[in-house]
């Protein structure tokens, strides 16, 4: 039994489980083995504070892990299977299995942040590992001296085609909008930067190849029958994310695109349960962002415990 | 870095670089070589999982791992774009590949498919 299950280990998660910990709340942390923080796949976060020439998003979350761990988080590694109240009158507790094995707390954190969007063309899922990556610090170094592709306009895609200048001859970023999404100072170094190249106002219809990825045909988002097909061996997909919440089904209430609606306290639509980072309904997806929701998280469940057991502290109150 | 004397029946993982591969699986009838490097973060996460197996499963598969920075030479060999990529060897020759991190029953599966 235990004050706060936090499911999901990225930045928001992990910023609960220290803030949780502190506060003394026994405090589990259910994290899925195979699902890391996409921010682990992240080389270079250089706007989170702290870091004045950044920081890999792998040892971020290795540095995140050890203050939780040193304040009393525990963990389990499994992927989450159901989420339900134990018992159908009053939320008072919360039953989550995993793995096999069923734990219950008072209070539930999700923090399970979102996955790559697929693009859902011929040949994606077929070259995926022979040319399709999702992953531009894992396979970019087997592109040495080769062609890419990257398609997406936001900071991931543009951050990940400046990395992938590092191995590859020519780095094209294929963009469905006519101009990038992605930061000032990211747009302004793939401008400056004689290895990217710039399809905009174009989408990709299908990948072609033979044992491994050999072009990208893509089309013209205004005339469809203006397509063309470039010679890449690799294509590399930033184009959006999907949020980790299929697993609620309609415990808390969700946006159309499944992003948790929260309130300013982090709390969903059903009590006992807060939301935080990237799984939520928000403005801006960050590291930063995603720790200052597990922190307010953190804290609420934290209050909302307290008020449970009657050993509420202040001017907090639930109806709040 | 000495290299590894490939004994009969290893109890963990063998180490296998570009020089040693051929005589790896030229000595074993049934060798999964994990292709990873240092900075891949899922191959941190399958680490652990292959040095399991070569325990469990001692005697009938023998695993090995090959660091595709410093033995550059097999991931051009065998094509490879993407790591962790398992590449699975029977009676010498390659009879398939595994790409990307998975869980240890959904790994055996399909390293038992190609028996």
């Amino acid at each position: 039994m235990y004050d706060i299950i936090i499911i999901g280990s990225g930045p928001a998660g992990l910023t609960a489980g220290i803030y949780a910990s502190r506060a003394n709340m026994k405090t589990l942390m259910i994290a899925s083995s195979f699902s890391p923080s996409l921010i682990t796949t992240t080389d270079l976060v250089e706007n989170y504070p702290g870091f004045p020439d950044g920081i890999s998003g792998f040892e971020i979350i290795e540095r995140f892990t050890q203050q939780a761990i040193k304040f009393g988080m525990e963990t389990a590694e499994a992927d989450v299977t159901a989420v339900s109240p134990t018992s159908p009158d009053g939320p008072s507790l919360w039953k989550v299995d995993a793995g096999g094995k069923t734990y219950e707390a008072s209070a539930l954190i999700i923090a399970t942040g979102t996955q790559y969007a697929h693009l859902h063309v011929p040949g994606e899922d077929e070259f995926t590992g022979r040319g399709v990556s999702y992953c531009a610090t894992c396979d970019g170094p087997f592109y040495r001296g080769m062609n890419v592709v990257v398609v997406g306009g936001g900071d991931t895609a543009v951050q990940e085609a400046l990395f992938l200048t590092r191995f590859a001859d020519t780095v094209t970023i294929v963009h469905r909008r006519d101009r990038l999404r992605a930061t000032g100072i990211l747009r302004d170094r793939a401008a400056a930067n004689a290895k990217i190249r710039f399809e905009f106002n174009s989408v990709v219809e299908e990948i072609t190849g033979d044992t491994a990825v050999t072009g990208v045909v893509i089309r013209d988002v205004d005339c469809p029958e203006k397509k063309k097909t470039l010679n890449a061996q690799g294509v590399f997909i930033f184009t959006g994310n999907i949020p980790n919440t299929a697993f609620l089904g309609s415990l808390v209430e969700c946006d159309d695109a499944g992003y948790i609606r929260v309130d300013e306290n982090m709390r969903t639509s059903t009590q006992g349960i807060f939301a935080c980072g990237d799984c939520t309904a928000k403005l801006l997806r960050q590291v930063v962002t995603a720790c200052g929701d597990g922190a307010t998280a953190a804290f609420a469940a934290e209050h909302y415990i307290n008020d449970l057991k009657g050993t509420s502290y202040g001017e907090w109150n639930r109806s709040q | 870095m000495a290299e590894e004397i490939f004994v009969d029946n290893p109890d963990k993982a063998l180490t296998v670089t570009d020089s040693t591969l051929d005589e790896a699986i030229a000595k074993y009838p049934f060798i999964v070589v994990d292709c990873w490097a240092e900075w891949c973060g899922p191959c941190k996460m399958l680490g652990p999982i292959i040095e399991n197996l070569a325990k469990k499963h001692q005697g009938s598969i023998v695993f090995a791992k090959l660091d595709v920075d410093s033995s550059p030479q097999t991931a051009t060999t065998y094509g490879i774009r993407s790591i962790p990529n398992l590449l699975v060897f029977k009676d010498g020759k390659k009879v398939g590949d595994i790409i990307g991190a998975m869980p240890e029953d959904k790994l055996m599966e399909r390293i038992n498919a190609f028996k």
